[in-house]
């Protein structure tokens, strides 16, 4: 209903009626609260102004009063903090199962991969009806990955990923911002969000020329030599990449992480940062070597190699997001 | 009041002598260390340092009037909002009322004869003047265009504007608003007057001690962070660049620790000043003084705590999103408690519409809607949704144009009978309180809408999206009214100076100690030092039948 | 005219009571005042400081071990030095004010000129280390090299250089700013010592001293912090 209010945004994610629901509470909350404010100067104001003969009556405070007035808000601010806390869960917390979309911002496009390998500028398609999770990294600046018709939005930042996910609910076509300050063309950083029926997206997705990521990545790990090091067997100098994905991995220092993409990432750019026990620090940097394509290929392709989940997975999209195990695309490092 | 030749003296032979009239020529001003000329010379620069960015504003509103960018190119737009935001906040709202009405009125409320360092004082305009003359050459020779938050890696890395000079200019202006806090702290703490205690203080008192603590320990950090951005940027440190192992994300955390708190370095003067006009003109001690007045405090401290809810989806994790956001909402408890007070303090008053008062109910309407617009933006679900949208753009120009503002408008007016010794065209002031606030109201209200749409802010050219145009035009209109809004009491304040009847002492009747003394003071402000026997807000005594009224001071 | 007698007039007033400002109600007001003045000032200063201590702890947790080897080519010894030649400088400003209080001119003058002696050393040894720094390519920027450094604890692992030259970069940061505020004292104390050589002190007037000297302290302190942040978080053998 609220699709055709002109004053409304459209909503065409699983994540936007929840959003609006909150919305519509802190309005009818907040108005209220704005009535009474203004009601009451109003009438005081008119009930009580200045007539002669007639002076004000002194009046201390009144604790009861002060304590009413705090406590009260505060009931209602907790309220709205919990359910924005619980809205923002979910809007944080991909499921496990979702369609994967490697995006790269630049000053000033967006640069969309599939895991499929189809690529596109200022453009992404989806499917309607299933989990999207974008994995983005910028080449310079901080953007910030906003589709106000899905009610998500994740900044874009240079030297890690961040992590945004949606499940559209509508076929259409909708906006994409750019909402981070990012220089001269910021405001050209627009693009379209492509919403397709399945039967369409499918035969979107297979239209195109190049083979799927993993198996460019594959490629890129084969000419780099990477597999020299990193062998299938318990030979390699290196550590065997196999279901390393979503592990916990044991560090010569001591810690344990877990094998997410920044992870991954981090051990191609960095390697001696978070050296795997066991093994010599003797993996070169490849800061500079790759582009960030490239390292979206080669992540890409370790998590191939450690696929266990179910493929094409249709799961529900906000099943219990809080305890999803999946590791936190927003945390920092 | 130009008549400064000795030869005419004796023809003044009746008048009285007060700080304007004491010594005339340019370096009597330019050298004063007089805190009423001081609070002169910064109302004279804060005023030129907001009509510059005043037009900037309108210049954005009229790029924004079309979806298209067809009046300025990209790059200038840019450097428009970015130069509009810089002055605005570092040139105008930082200082405007502290220095202006604070430096004026803190030494007489407490009935000081001046500021604790009146050289400090007359140092810290002149940092001032320095700063924005280093931001007017930056503006002149090529401008900036990071954004006033200047987020690296854009700053330090990618613009090739000037944005070293820009930091620099706010570097030291930011030293003269540390300068001005640690004045008004130690003139509160050891400068009050006999009798004078803590709970006997006006809460402008309050709300400025509130805001010299944030000035006091905000500032210096965002100087630091000037510092090291500028230090990037020549020298590649490293330190904020994911390219050399630094985070950028460590650089919004120092930006906002300050740049947060900054918000009620503006807020909590004008406070603090409708405070004062509530109670003059609802003739009552203020409902709640304690309440008042630790809200203020538990705003500064509390202030302190809730930065990172400018970086919801900035990449922080999401537990320390959900602290941020639950501080948020205690940091509008005394906010709300504030609100509630004020509205109480008309119950059973004796209200007078004059127009200080107009613009103090201004205050609250617009302030109300400011404030609670935040609980939206502290809800981390919507946030997501609105953050870097017109959504916060109306939110922060309502707490900050539509509160901070109001106050001192409010304030001038409330005042201006003390400082220039006469009084302002009653009917023009009404006048341009109703036009700033419906103007105000249509320029700002649209924008919630289209932040809610999902505009961004900081776009140049939204004809990807046309449908936005409506509110825009909307909104460009209003900004228009409220140019004329603001035009008005600078016309009819510098015409009062000449034409305007001379105003008593107390023209409004009103409690504490600057209407104690001559309109306009004398240079040490009291004839006698005053003795304070009485509690503050005494309208009950001034109110009294004459015979038992208090007539003069100690 | 008219404004020059008043600028002169005021003059007059100030050399009658030269310690008594006009605005202050008695002198107990005046030294109360510059002495909160002082402290609220060095609060602002740890702040200033503690947005690059903020930094410095961030980055020491995420790169550790590259933390170590950087702070391991600096060289302790001109450190530890320096240190105590600042705790000397501290003594050495708290006779001054003692000397103050006590009217001893001669002492006074002697204290204020071994202080800035001191603080001359200070700066002396700093620029010694900086140039050591230049000549082992440690400065951040173009130039910058830290090859070969082994991880302290790690045998046959090296520190990664683009984090060591963050640790450089807060150390010169740090280190840096911290000796424009011995500068700026160093310019303090010359006014001090002009001061007192003019016998403009007396024990009932010294706050400028006490005040300068709290800035002193202050300073001292804030490199009391610096030194083992920088120079022995791995000295271990």
């Amino acid at each position: 209903m609220l699709n055709d209010f002109p004053l409304w945004p459209q909503q065409a994610s699983t994540l936007a009626h929840r959003v609006d629901a909150l919305y519509i509470f802190l309005l009818i909350v907040t108005g209220m609260m704005a009535l009474l404010v203004c009601t009451l100067v109003i009438v005081f104001a008119a009930r009580f102004r200045n007539r002669p003969g007639v002076r004000a009556e002194q009046i201390e405070g009144s604790n009861a009063l002060e304590i009413t007035w705090s406590v009260i808000p505060f009931f209602v601010f907790m309220v709205i903090f919990a359910w924005g806390a619980v809205v923002y869960f979910s809007q944080r917390t991909p499921p496990a199962d979702a369609t994967e979309v490697y995006v790269v911002a630049k000053q000033w496009m967006w640069k969309v991969e599939h895991a499929e390998g189809q690529r596109e500028i200022n453009e992404l398609h989806v499917p309607v009806g299933r989990d999207v999770k974008l994995i983005m990294t910028s080449q310079d600046v901080i953007h910030s990955f906003y589709i106000p018709a899905f009610r998500v939005k994740q900044d874009v930042l240079p030297g890690r990923y961040t992590v945004e996910w949606f499940r559209a609910t509508k076929p259409g076509t909708y906006h994409l911002f750019c909402a981070e300050y990012c220089g001269t063309q910021h405001s050209g950083m627009v693009g379209d969000i492509v919403v397709l029926e399945p039967a369409q997206y499918e035969a979107w997705i297979n239209g195109g020329s190049n083979g799927p990521l993993s198996a460019t990545g594959e490629k890129i790990f084969a000419e780099l030599g990477c597999s020299t090091c990193h062998r299938t067997d318990m030979q390699g100098r290196g550590p065997n990449l196999q279901g390393v994905y979503g592990k916990p991995v044991e560090l010569a220092d001591g810690r344990t992480v877990t094998a997410d993409e920044n992870y991954l990432r981090e051990c191609i750019l960095d390697p001696g940062a978070k050296r795997v026990k066991g093994f010599q620090p003797i993996m070169p940097t490849f800061q500079g070597l790759v582009s960030e394509e490239q390292v979206n290929a080669l992540v890409a392709y370790i998590k191939s190699i450690s696929e266990t989940k179910p493929a094409g997975g249709m799961k529900t999209a906000n099943a219990g997001a809080a305890n999803q195990p999946q590791s936190n695309g927003s945390q920092v490092q | 009041m130009s008549m400064g030749m000795p030869t005419v003296v004796p023809q003044q032979r009746f008048e009285r002598e007060t700080y304007l009239n004491k010594a005339y020529g340019v370096w009597s001003w330019l050298l004063t260390t007089d805190h009423k000329r001081i609070a002169l010379l910064y109302l004279v620069s804060i005023t030129f340092f907001f009509f510059i960015g005043g037009f900037f504003a309108l210049l954005i509103r009229l790029e924004l009037l079309t979806p298209a960018g067809d009046l300025v190119q990209a790059d200038t737009y840019n450097k428009l909002f970015t130069q509009h935001g810089m002055v605005m906040i570092f040139f105008f709202l930082i200082p405007s009322i502290p220095a202006t009405l604070g430096n004026f009125l803190v030494p007489m409320m407490v009935g000081a004869k001046d500021l604790a360092f009146p050289r400090i004082n007359l140092l810290s305009w002149y940092l001032y003047i320095i700063g924005g003359a280093l931001m007017l050459h930056c503006m002149l020779t090529g401008g900036v265009d990071t954004g006033w938050t200047f987020y690296v890696p854009f700053s330090s890395n990618f613009t090739n504007t000037k944005f070293v000079e820009a930091g620099i200019a706010i570097f030291i202006a930011g030293f003269s608003s540390i300068l001005t806090g640690l004045n008004f702290v130690v003139t509160i703490h050891r400068m009050r007057a006999p009798g004078m205690t803590w709970s006997r203080l006006p809460l402008f008192i309050w709300a400025h001690y509130a805001t010299s603590i944030i000035q006091l320990l905000g500032t210096p950090v965002v100087a630091i962070t000037i510092v090291l951005v500028a230090a990037e940027r020549a020298l590649h440190l490293g330190i904020f660049d994911p390219r050399l192992g630094g985070d950028p994300l460590l650089f919004q955390h120092l930006f906002w620790f300050y740049s947060h708190p900054a918000v009620y370095i503006m807020i909590l003067p004008s406070m603090g000043v409708v405070t004062e006009i509530i109670a003059c003109f609802a003739r009552k001690r203020i409902f709640g003084y304690q309440f008042v007045a630790f809200s203020s405090i538990a705003i500064a401290v509390f202030g302190f705590l809730v930065w990172a809810h400018h970086m919801f989806v900035a990449g922080i994790s999401v537990y320390s999103a959900l602290v941020f956001s639950f501080l948020s909402y205690a940091v509008a408890l005394p906010s709300a408690i504030k609100v509630f007070n004020w509205t109480a303090t008309l119950y059973k008053g004796s209200i007078h519409y004059d127009a200080p008062m107009l613009y103090a109910f201004g205050f609250l309407g617009l302030f109300t809607i400011g404030g609670l617009t935040g609980l939206f933006l502290a809800a981390l679900g919507i946030n997501v949704h609105v953050t870097d949208t017109y959504f916060v753009v109306a939110h922060f120009h309502y707490i900050m144009v539509g509160g901070a503002l109001m106050g001192y408008l409010g304030g001038m007016h409330f005042w201006w009978p003390k400082i220039s010794g006469k009084l302002y065209p009653e009917g023009w002031a009404r006048l341009a309180a109703l036009i700033v606030f419906i103007g105000f109201n249509l320029t700002f209200f649209p924008q919630f809408v289209l932040g809610y749409l999902g505009m961004p802010r900081r776009y140049y050219d939204y004809s990807h999206m046309p449908e936005f145009q409506v509110l825009n035009v909307l909104s460009t209109a209003g900004s228009t009214v409220l140019g004329v809004g603001y035009l008005l009491p600078m016309v009819y304040f510098l015409w009062s100076m000449r034409y305007g009847k001379p105003a008593s002492d107390n023209p409004w009747n009103a409690a504490g100690l600057e209407w104690r003394t001559a309109s306009p003071p004398p240079t040490l402000n009291f004839d006698v030092e005053p003795v304070v026997t009485w509690e503050a807000y005494n309208y009950e005594e001034l109110d009294a039948p004459p015979q038992t009224q208090e007539v003069t001071v100690g | 005219m008219a404004e020059a007698e008043t600028v002169m007039g005021l003059h007059q007033e100030e050399l009658q009571h030269p310690e008594l400002l006009h605005h202050f109600a008695d002198a107990e007001q005046q030294r109360n005042s510059a002495s909160l003045g002082m402290w609220v000032f060095l609060g602002t200063e740890i702040m200033f400081f503690g947005g690059m201590f903020c930094a410095y702890l961030i980055y020491r947790h995420w790169y550790f071990g590259d933390f170590g080897a950087a702070s391991k080519s600096i060289d302790a010894t001109l450190g530890a030095t320096n240190t105590a030649v600042l705790i000397c400088s501290s003594l050495t400003v708290v006779l001054a004010v003692w000397a103050a209080q006590t009217a001893r001119k001669t002492l006074l003058v002697t204290m204020l000129t071994i202080t800035m002696l001191l603080g001359l050393v200070f700066l002396g040894i700093k620029a010694k280390e900086y140039s050591d720094k230049f000549e082992e390519h440690h400065v951040p920027g173009a130039s910058f090299s830290f090859n070969n450094a082994p991880l302290p604890h790690h045998p046959g692992q090296y520190a990664n250089p683009r984090h060591a030259q963050i640790f450089f970069s807060l150390y010169f940061m740090m280190t840096g700013i911290h000796a424009l505020h011995m500068i700026v004292g160093l310019g303090i104390f010359s006014w001090l010592l002009c001061m007192s050589w003019k016998g403009r002190f007396t024990p009932t007037y010294y706050t400028p001293v006490e005040v300068g000297g709290l800035y002193w302290h202050f300073v001292d302190i804030v490199w009391i912090y610096l030194f083992p942040l920088l120079y022995l978080i791995d000295r271990r053998r």
